[in-house]
């Protein structure tokens, strides 16, 4: 197992989602970026269903009581071992007692914590990711005990020859298909939807991301449709709405378009004040 | 009825189909019809799909190769006739206190609509309710047959704390807040009923193409109800929709 001597800004455990239950209404959730998360599970040969630690702008503090191997993805947030610097996207072995320890993100704001064979927690409708009300808590706290299993043998360095893809961390133009209600805006919006820079607003977390400026536009509200992770909605009011992937299953606003899921990964490494555009694929 | 769909691809894993934009019966039937058929014929794979009054999203587990395929194989499912796939469904009683102390927005409700409060629970309980589908929290209804007597636009500021179970009014529908969160509509009630239940798979007993009435009970009802809810006593026993 393994202690939470500090949590962080917003620390959880996420995996690929709840997938089967939005029928009934419960988000998908599963990590945001989930190109960086199943590289930190590849790594360690772990199924792409382990579940892992997503954290966000400000990384914890994990105190491990068992031996272990990890492996961190995703942005930067300075991670040191017992004070020592290591790195991400590579096998590390622990030692009981040992002290992982995060701090500010840079170079993208989401990081992922690996550990081999996954952690082992409360399993809601299939799925590990924390999302309250589905799961007890929605994210991990202070002096939380997380369960691993104890490792049974050395790993073998898997995928040593595949490389980790730092465009994640870096893009800032996002892939997107029209989406269902594209076709009603006239020229001159989907211009301006589609050439000018956007600014991430405050207004980001899990479950949406909002954009800036406003985009004045005549479109009406629809009947409450399906939507998806990834789904932009443009409100009355002219809010650029992004949905991510705690997002509710279905909504009433124009789906103007439909970000690619290597899109969403890069807008999920990225927060308030970012820059970015949108770029229409073919 | 025949009906034109609007097939199209929606992201990498997903099609969208979509039917003419009216709330309707017999739109419903039709899509319920095709989704058990499609869940038919995807049980080895795994797929997902949910609905709303006029749409389907299938969403695959794996990137779509050919979509024209998958276009063309959707399309000779949905002509197909399959009588077998009659979609069965239930009646469901939703027991209500109806009263100013959870149903916090009664007394403003009454006022504005120039409706009795007795008027206003004898149209919420008066009509059948039908079950249209599950979107916005787990476990929310989409109801339609809201009485037009009791339509009312959603507040301008919304509440940031409705109680799980409150049954309120927004627009032209009515719901239940299956769980604490924020809402725009106007609380008239409270029911002790849980909608959802994410420790039980399925989570939600009440299904699309179901039938809701709601019942008013006294206050020493609703207690006894939260009771044996805590006890784990009480259940919910529909009828079969004649």
């Amino acid at each position: 197992m393994l202690r939470v001597l500090k949590s962080g800004f917003y620390t959880t455990i996420q995996d690929v989602g709840r997938f089967g239950f939005r029928a009934f209404g419960v988000p998908v959730s599963g990590a945001m970026d989930s190109y960086s998360s199943q590289f930190a599970n590849a790594l360690l040969g772990n199924s792409k269903s382990s579940a892992l630690i997503e954290m966000i702008m400000v990384g914890g503090i994990f105190q491990f009581m068992k031996p272990t191997m990890i492996a961190i993805s995703g942005a930067d947030m300075n991670a040191k071992l017992n004070n020592e610097p290591i790195e991400h996207n590579r096998i590390i072995s622990i030692n009981a007692e040992d002290i992982l320890s995060f701090g500010n993100a840079s170079k993208g704001v989401r990081s992922y914590l690996a550990i081999k064979d996954g952690l082992m927690s409360e399993r809601v409708l299939n799925s590990q990711s924390q999302y309250k009300p589905i799961t007890t808590n929605g994210k991990i706290y202070k002096n939380d005990i997380l369960n691993y299993k104890a490792l049974a043998q050395e790993p073998q360095q898997l995928n040593a020859s595949v490389k980790y893809d730092a465009s994640v961390l870096f893009n800032n133009v996002l892939d997107a298909y029209k989406g269902p209600e594209f076709n009603k805006l006239t020229e001159f919006h989907r211009h301006h939807l589609l050439s000018r820079e956007l600014k991430i607003s405050k207004l980001n977390n899990r479950m949406a991301y909002q954009l800036e400026p406003l985009i004045a536009n005549d479109l009406r509200s629809i009947l409450t449709a399906p939507v998806l992770p990834g789904t932009v909605q443009l409100t009355p009011s002219g809010n650029l709405i992004v949905l991510m992937r705690d997002c509710q299953t279905t909504g009433g606003y124009p789906r103007v378009l439909q970000l690619t899921e290597k899109a969403i990964n890069c807008l999920s490494q990225k927060t308030t004040g970012n820059i970015l555009k949108i770029r229409l694929k073919d | 009825m025949e009906y034109r769909l609007r097939y199209s691809q929606y992201n990498e894993r997903s099609i969208l189909i979509e039917w003419p934009a009216i709330i309707d019966e017999d739109i419903l039937k039709n899509i319920l019809n095709f989704k058990k058929k499609v869940l038919k014929i995807y049980t080895k794979q795994k797929v997902e799909v949910i609905h709303t009054y006029t749409s389907i999203l299938i969403i695959y587990s794996f990137t779509i190769e050919n979509v024209n395929d998958k276009f063309f194989e959707l399309k000779r499912l949905f002509e197909s006739q399959d009588k077998d796939l009659e979609v069965e469904s239930w009646v469901w009683e939703i027991p209500v206190y109806y009263n100013d102390e959870f149903g916090i927005d009664l007394d403003n409700f009454s006022k504005a609509k120039k409706l009795s409060k007795d008027d206003i629970i004898n149209h919420h309980t008066s009509a059948i309710y039908t079950v249209f589908f599950i979107g916005f929290l787990p476990g929310f209804l989409y109801l339609g047959g809201l009485n037009s007597k009791l339509h009312f636009d959603r507040k301008t500021r919304p509440n940031l704390d409705v109680k799980k179970g409150s049954v309120a009014i927004g627009g032209q529908q009515t719901g239940i807040y299956p769980q604490d969160s924020p809402g725009g509509w106007h609380v008239i009630g409270k029911t002790p009923v849980e909608l959802f239940n994410a420790s039980l798979n399925p989570p939600c007993k009440i299904r699309p193409g179901d039938k809701v009435k709601f019942v008013s009970i006294d206050k020493a009802t609703y207690l006894d109800i939260e009771s044996q809810i805590a006890k784990s006593s009480f259940q919910l026993k529909p009828i079969p929709n004649a």
